[in-house]
């Protein structure tokens, strides 16, 4: 392995580990203001009337009268209000009441009563007939290859909603001070947060500052939310008088109100010849919830995804995002992946059985090359080491003996194994990174020698801060100590672009090694020196036509192989996780324990969605909103994971590495639900799969009896 | 009837008049200014408020003045002066067992609390030591091996 890849102590890791570390929730609030969002209780109706009580003296409401730009949060399309008069799901912000005691304000807010006007809301993602997206892929010739074909196989998939449970809740500061409008709080992508506020304020870009503070967790939950939250606190500092306006989501606001994962439907039908798929049709839909924000992408992702890792010569995809009236569904790791790759997986397992053919063997035979078609007619450019991938973690694992062995058991625990493959495209989709993000990095030397890096790109866990040291450190033969990594803050920092998508390391990190090697060249001792870098598109790749979904849509992609094994409990229908062995190809780690920490964090994220984490809506309102019954894993609940980093070098990336954190993410669920399937010799296809759902399997298998 | 409330905190005697039904972690955080407890849920279910009283880790979110009275807390500001702190982060470090942090005071304060009570554990029993403190970030194995490795090395402080 590159020895950049040697592990060294996170920079960020004492004030984290000794509580010195300030989160926006520990700010000193002795003389800030705070702030409660008035929030609808109904689904979709206009706003007729909002009855305040009498405000003492310091407290203050705003409402969308009290914004002087737009009344849009600007993300990628701008229907998502700062503050509604026309409600679209339960939970919606009316406005905010502000003041210097917080429990007063929640009690004024529990006072305020809103006189609605209720429209018929829709929930059925399925029923909508709003569709906010529609896209289409296709490759090849569907129609010859299903009137030729042996075998027409069809399958039905369903994910549910997750939500992110960042331990840390959103929260934002705002302060209006000498013309100035500065916004600091728990956020992913500073310059996303700058531009809704440029909008919403009216302030000139110069005037508006957004700085970062340490945050607790992202996992794509403060990617496109916290511009809403930072537009909302911005209204109210406008009348605060100089002071500074804090609003911090208690944990079940912070579900209520916030960004989860899109519930998905796919429908598939594969034709088969010979033993091999040589068509797919497939059907996506992923439930947008009530505003666009991230859906486009989200919806792109899954569209392009969704023949998975296999190389289906003719396919014809639609993917859709309905609108519905409920929480609108954001970024979350994975991005449109967990849900397509698990559907995909799943259909591959169930045609094998259908075939009477071993499963693992059969998603092997498919698998792409490099060279190959993509699901858009772009090519694989690099390595596909999948093959190799497999081998190691169905060897580890024991895979094929188990797999036999656990067919047809009859006790009371039943033990099963199970497979995966996914790939996650590395970086923004299509031309995003060329035409709209547009990168530039800055690294600046100072007289003393030491190097300050200058990105918009925060670090909100997975280490970006340590890594983006050591690239830059590596680069110039310099210590670690004589780099400098601060938070963010826009009035310093040129826009490096959003910390999503799996991009910073490949991209930005990039960008970073190339200003480095620069600035090796052209140092002079003793001078300050800027060296600024701008992103220049890879000349490899084909260019994404994104009306017609055809071209490169990723410059490459990270690989994931993954076993798990599970015990049944057929009495309980308790589903115990007993070993996962996973391969990842994310290129050079750029530090090997923090790679391996991202890849067990989102296994267990992963395994979490699969079969435990289930939150569900009930006519518009979110049945689960609190961390006693939306369950997410405890350290005793899965064991040890296996974690084998295997790299194929990406000649564009810093070092050679590309995208990582995201991927992780997705192959965890279809590998348990396929060993459960294992287990209790059924298909399955829907998650969260819970005890309650293998104790209706197990109650179907006795009725069969 | 009490009318102060007396107790220690990071080895420093406290008299307190205040509420009887406030919450430790208010205090501890809005009047003590003591902000490396952390609030993820207020409701006893994430361990980012855990604190240490007498001896054993305590979500802080579900304590009562009233009911400390006469006790004796730690928080990660008074533990993280300790040589077992040390050897704790050291071995949290080796592994990059921190990410977000935000889980992490609580997360070594129960780490201390399962070496105080048994200095050569299991991995199962650190697991089942760590089952009070959420984390979102690292999936628990560097944290488990980090606590294990902290055994190892800290021959003789637990």
């Amino acid at each position: 392995m590159n020895n950049i890849s040697s592990s060294i102590p996170k920079i960020d890791h004492l004030e984290k580990a000794n509580g010195s570390a300030i989160y926006v929730c520990d700010y000193d609030t002795d003389d800030m203001l705070h702030g409660r969002l008035l929030r609808s209780s109904i689904a979709k109706g206009i706003v007729r009337n909002v009855r305040i009580p009498e405000l003492p003296d310091g407290y203050f409401y705003v409402d969308s009268t009290d914004i002087p730009g737009k009344n849009q949060v600007h993300m990628i399309q701008d229907d998502t209000p700062v503050f509604t008069n026309d409600v679209q799901f339960i939970g919606e912000p009316i406005g905010m009441l502000v003041g210097p005691d917080l429990k007063k304000v929640g009690s004024l807010l529990s006072e305020t009563q809103v006189e609605y006007e209720n429209l018929a809301p829709v929930f059925d993602a399925r029923g909508s007939e709003d569709i906010f997206f529609d896209f289409n892929i296709e490759k090849g010739d569907v129609e010859a290859a299903f009137a030729h074909a042996d075998r027409i196989i069809e399958g039905s998939f369903e994910t549910g909603l997750q939500e992110h449970i960042y331990l840390e809740t959103n929260g934002m500061i705002g302060k209006f001070q000498d013309g100035k409008m500065i916004i600091h709080g728990s956020l992913q992508c500073p310059y996303y947060v700058h531009g809704a506020l440029v909008d919403a304020t009216a302030l000139t870009h110069e005037n508006v500052i957004v700085k970062q503070d340490v945050t607790g967790g992202g996992f794509g939950g403060k990617e496109d939310f916290p511009s809403a939250l930072a537009c909302q606190v911005a209204i109210a500092a406008f009348k605060a008088d100089g002071k500074s306006v804090r609003v911090v989501f208690e944990r079940e606001e912070d579900i209520i109100a916030t960004s989860k994962r899109h519930p998905s439907y796919c429908d598939y039908k594969l034709s088969v010849k010979d033993g091999k798929v040589t068509g797919m049709v497939s059907d996506i839909i992923v439930d947008a919830g009530a505003y666009t924000t991230m859906s486009m992408v989200v919806l792109q992702r899954a569209t392009i995804g969704s023949s998975g890792v296999y190389n289906i010569e003719n396919i014809k995809v639609r993917g859709r995002a309905p609108k519905t009236n409920t929480v609108p569904n954001g970024a979350f790791r994975g991005f449109g992946g967990p849900q397509v790759f698990f559907a995909i997986e799943m259909m591959m397992t169930h045609v094998a059985k259908e075939l009477g053919v071993d499963s693992a063997e059969f998603k092997l035979k498919h698998i792409v090359q490099q060279g190959d078609l993509t699901s858009t007619s772009g090519k694989y450019h690099f390595p596909v080491p999948l093959k190799q991938m497999a081998a190691k973690v169905l060897k580890e694992s024991d895979y094929f003996k188990k797999q036999k062995q656990y067919k047809n058991q009859t006790g009371r625990y039943r033990k099963g194994i199970g497979f995966s493959l996914v790939f996650h495209g590395a970086g923004f989709t299509g031309n995003g990174e060329r035409d709209i993000i547009k990168a530039v990095a800055h690294l600046k030397k100072l007289k003393d020698g030491r190097v300050e890096i200058l990105t918009a790109n925060t670090d909100m866990g997975q280490g970006l801060a340590t890594t983006f040291t050591k690239i830059v450190s590596k680069t110039l033969d310099l210590p670690p100590e004589k780099i400098i990594f601060s938070l963010p803050d826009t009035s310093r920092v040129p826009n490096s672009g959003p910390t999503v998508a799996s991009r910073s390391i490949m991209v930005v990190g990039e960008l970073l090694r190339r200003a480095a090697i620069r600035l090796k060249d052209e140092w002079i001792e003793g001078e300050e020196q800027l060296i600024e870098q701008r992103y220049e598109h890879p000349s490899f790749m084909i260019a994404f036509d994104a009306v017609n979904f055809k071209g490169d849509a990723y410059p490459t992609y990270s690989w994931q192989a993954t076993v798990v094994e599970t015990t049944i409990d057929t009495l309980t229908g308790g589903i115990s996780i007993d070993n996962v062995w996973g391969s990842f190809d994310v290129g050079t780690p750029i530090d090997e324990s923090i790679v391996i920490g991202q890849m067990e964090g989102g296994i267990i994220q992963s395994l979490g969605y699969a079969i435990m984490e289930k939150c569900t809506i009930y006519n518009g309102a979110i049945n689960n909103k609190k961390l006693c019954d939306y369950i997410i894993p405890t350290a005793p609940d899965f064991p040890n994971m296996n974690v084998y980093l295997y790299v194929d070098e990406y000649p564009e990336g810093p070092f050679g590495a590309k995208g990582a954190g995201e991927m992780s993410h997705v192959g965890g669920a279809p590998a348990v639900l396929d060993a459960i399937q294992n287990a209790l010799g059924t298909k399955l296809s829907k998650i969260p799969f819970m005890p309650e759902d293998v104790l209706d399997i197990l109650r179907e298998e006795k009725l069969d009896d | 009837m009490i009318d102060i409330i007396k107790f220690n905190l990071n080895d420093k005697e406290i008299s307190y008049t205040g509420s009887a039904s406030a919450r430790l972690l208010d205090f501890l955080r809005d009047e003590k200014k003591m902000t490396g407890t952390k609030c993820g849920c207020k409701e006893g279910e994430c361990g980012a408020c855990c604190v240490i009283i007498d001896g054993k880790t305590v979500n802080s979110c579900l304590v009562a003045m009233g009911s400390i009275h006469g006790a004796s807390i730690i928080t990660i500001e008074g533990y993280s002066k300790t040589e077992r702190f040390e050897t704790l982060s050291k071995a949290f470090e080796s592994v990059s067992a921190i990410q977000c942090g935000f889980c992490m005071p609580g997360m070594l304060l129960s780490s201390e609390c399962i070496l105080d009570g048994n200095p050569k554990p299991s991995e199962t029993i650190v697991r089942e030591g760590l089952s009070g403190n959420l984390c979102r970030c690292t999936g628990y194995n560097s944290i488990v091996k980090a606590v294990l490795k902290a055994s190892e090395k800290g021959g003789g402080l637990w």
